[in-house]
């Protein structure tokens, strides 16, 4: 099959391309040997199926960090190479496509966001561009879908290009090409370019963040709740709850197979929450308590990302990211771990040092709960008002920063500084964000389902084959001692390795107070990372740093735990 | 000087870097090489990153990392 390689610019408006010349079958994938990720989907090129390759974001050829290593291996592999331009930064965009040219392979350049040029009295000479690279040059405007189809057109006349140029003069002859085909009109300042500008300053940009952040925050709130109140609740306890109740008469109510699939009965009913049945509470927690959530947080964060905000956050906290021993972009594991940490330690595989990876992950790992989580614990806790949420997550970013400040000064390593671009401000592709949501929901499922199935079984067979009461006779006395919790929550935390949100919600029929909730949620979310997260984790830091990093977790969550017990 | 001294909306031309191949080749990579005209739109408070424009790119540099980019101010 033929590959078709799509490479530009990081912010340049590939992928919107991507998903106009695909079909809905795309696959993520980490590029062999690494930890890159990059997309694949397929089109028909006449009759031909074609394999079409999102590579990732890159300046340049000459590689400055590990995508950009993956962008050059990839261009090995490629038939034709499709490179996307930002038509408002023709000159910096050249650097690349220079390269891409002397590499040989056939190429076609689309000069993408092809509208906007008018509106920034941008004036660039087409037919005179084609004819000094040697490719055919096609314009397009990927959020409307303007030029795709003569983009799909010219891929068969693709053709290596014949520019030559010394590697010392490359940009003096980009300057040189770029006044040949290139006029400027005068122009108004916009309205988008004075956004952006405020965003970034301090005075204006603090205010704005924390606006949008609430914002954000309220919108997940308004979405996750309103599915599950309008949508997935009824389901359950309308249709599901009732034709469950049907196959435990049928099951005659009890035994080892109705235990299992079913759970244990609660006053003669079903309670999705406490069954711990895998056809009721497992499917219930992971359809109906969590998947509101992350839709509603990869839908709000896919947006943002999108419009190109995320960078200008990375600014504002680079002063508070420098206190744990990281730059402003070190806030984006943190902000997706929010979402499920699995991302979030994919996220810091695009570090640059070590030292910075070790601490973003165990920061993460310790101190963010998962949106599954913090759905639970807003649960458990919300029914005593807002004090306990309060407490747990004020003793969370307490960890965070006191934590953090120690690594950095104690991890031997490296700290590099934040160099990023800020990319202008876009009207989001709608269909864009939806594929990159249908992706990352997909990826959820298939990391986390049959974990928390694992984990429903688990906490089952504890109950069923009474384990959970040895365990908890054996070390009970010693959590209620330390931290104050009854022998029960021991389970609690052993099945906390297994699935935080499956953790949290045993604690519901333990009757604990106040006070015992918010240690509870505390330890659950410091002591370890979910099995999901762990593997991950270990492929990620090697089994030393892991061991290091779970010790970290471990002595902080006696230390915390008893603190608390005391202070509390 | 050095891109901290420079005052927001100042413009400057970029003369080279202080040690660390590692910026110069990304500066490189972003079509910043020396003599290449920028313009500092705004820092940070309590030495967070400068924001420059090259061109029509705006970057994040680190503070830090902005103290080793040596610039000449242009008087206009």
């Amino acid at each position: 099959m033929k590959k078709i390689l799509l490479m530009g610019n990081p912010n340049v408006g590939k992928s919107a391309i991507f998903t106009r010349l695909t079909g809905v079958k795309v696959i993520a994938s980490n590029y062999p040997g690494t930890t890159v990720e990059f997309t694949r989907g397929y089109m028909k090129l006449g009759e031909e199926k074609t394999e079409i390759i999102d590579v990732p974001g890159t300046y340049t050829l000459e590689p400055t960090c590990k995508a950009e290593e993956v962008a050059v291996e990839m261009l090995k592999e490629g038939d034709i190479a499709v490179n996307v331009l930002d038509s408002t930064n023709l000159e910096r965009n050249l650097g690349l496509t220079l390269q891409l040219l002397r590499t040989g392979i056939p190429m076609v350049a689309v000069l993408n966001f092809w509208d906007e040029t008018k509106h920034k009295g941008i004036d660039i000479d087409i037919k005179k561009l084609e004819g000094i690279l040697g490719v055919p040059v096609v314009t397009t405007n990927a959020v409307t879908g303007e030029g795709i189809k003569n983009l799909v057109d010219k891929l068969s006349e693709a053709r290596e290009g014949n520019y030559k140029y010394e590697d010392e003069k490359k940009w003096e002859e980009i300057g040189k090409l770029v006044a040949r085909v290139q006029f400027l009109h005068h122009r108004h300042h916009r309205f988008r370019e004075f956004l952006a500008d405020a965003c970034i300053n301090p005075i204006t940009g603090i205010p704005i963040v924390i606006g949008i952040f609430y914002i954000s925050f309220m919108a997940l709130r308004f979405i996750g709740e309103g599915i599950i109140t309008s949508l997935t609740e009824p389901l359950f306890e309308k249709i599901w709850g009732p034709l469950m109740l049907r196959l435990s008469g049928f099951l005659g109510m009890k035994g080892f197979i109705h235990d299992v699939l079913i759970g244990h009965l609660i006053n003669g009913k079903i309670d999705f929450m406490q069954s711990f049945g895998l056809l009721t509470t497992g499917l219930y927690v992971e359809f109906a308590a969590i998947l509101p959530y992350i839709f509603a947080f990869y839908l709000i964060l896919g947006i943002l990302e999108d419009i190109g905000y995320l960078p200008r956050i990375g600014v504002l906290l680079d002063r508070v990211m420098h206190v744990v021993g990281l730059h402003g972009m070190g806030f984006i594991p943190m902000l997706l771990g929010f979402g499920c940490k699995v991302p979030g330690v994919l996220a810091c595989r695009t570090m640059e040092t070590k030292k910075e990876k070790f601490i973003a992950a165990t920061l993460m790992c310790m101190t963010i709960p998962c949106a599954s989580q913090t759905a639970m614990i807003a649960v458990l806790l919300g029914r005593h008002g807002p004090k306990g949420l309060f407490i747990v997550f004020g003793t969370l970013a307490f960890i965070w920063i006191t934590a953090g400040a120690l690594m950095s000064k104690f991890v031997p390593g490296e700290c590099p500084e934040m160099f990023s671009e800020m990319p202008p401000y876009r009207v989001p592709y709608i269909s864009a964000i939806l594929k990159k949501l249908w992706m990352r929901i997909l990826n959820f499922f298939q990391e986390a389902f049959p974990f928390v199935l694992l984990g429903i079984l688990a906490v089952n067979l504890l109950y069923s084959l009474k384990i959970l009461e040895m365990i908890g006779s054996a070390a009970g006395n010693f959590m209620t001692k330390v931290f104050g919790l009854p022998a029960q929550a021991i389970g609690a935390v052993l099945v906390g390795f297994l699935r935080k949100d499956v953790a949290v919600g045993m604690l519901i029929p333990l009757n604990l107070s106040l006070k015992q909730l918010i240690i509870a949620c505390v330890l659950l979310t410091i002591t370890f990372p979910c099995a999901a997260t762990f593997s991950i984790l270990l492929k990620e830091l090697g089994i030393k740093d892991m061991a290091k990093s779970t010790l970290i977790m471990i002595a902080t969550a006696f230390i915390i735990g008893i603190a608390l017990n005391l202070m509390l | 000087m050095d891109l901290t001294q420079l005052k927001a909306g100042e413009k400057a031309v970029f003369k080279g870097v202080a040690g660390g191949w590692g910026i110069k080749n990304k500066l490189e990579a972003m079509g910043i090489t020396p003599e290449a005209v920028i313009t500092k739109i705004s820092a940070q408070l309590m030495h967070g990153p400068v924001i420059i424009k090259a061109g029509e790119t705006e970057l994040a540099i680190g503070f830090g990392m902005a103290k080793r980019i040596i610039v000449e101010k242009i008087k206009e």
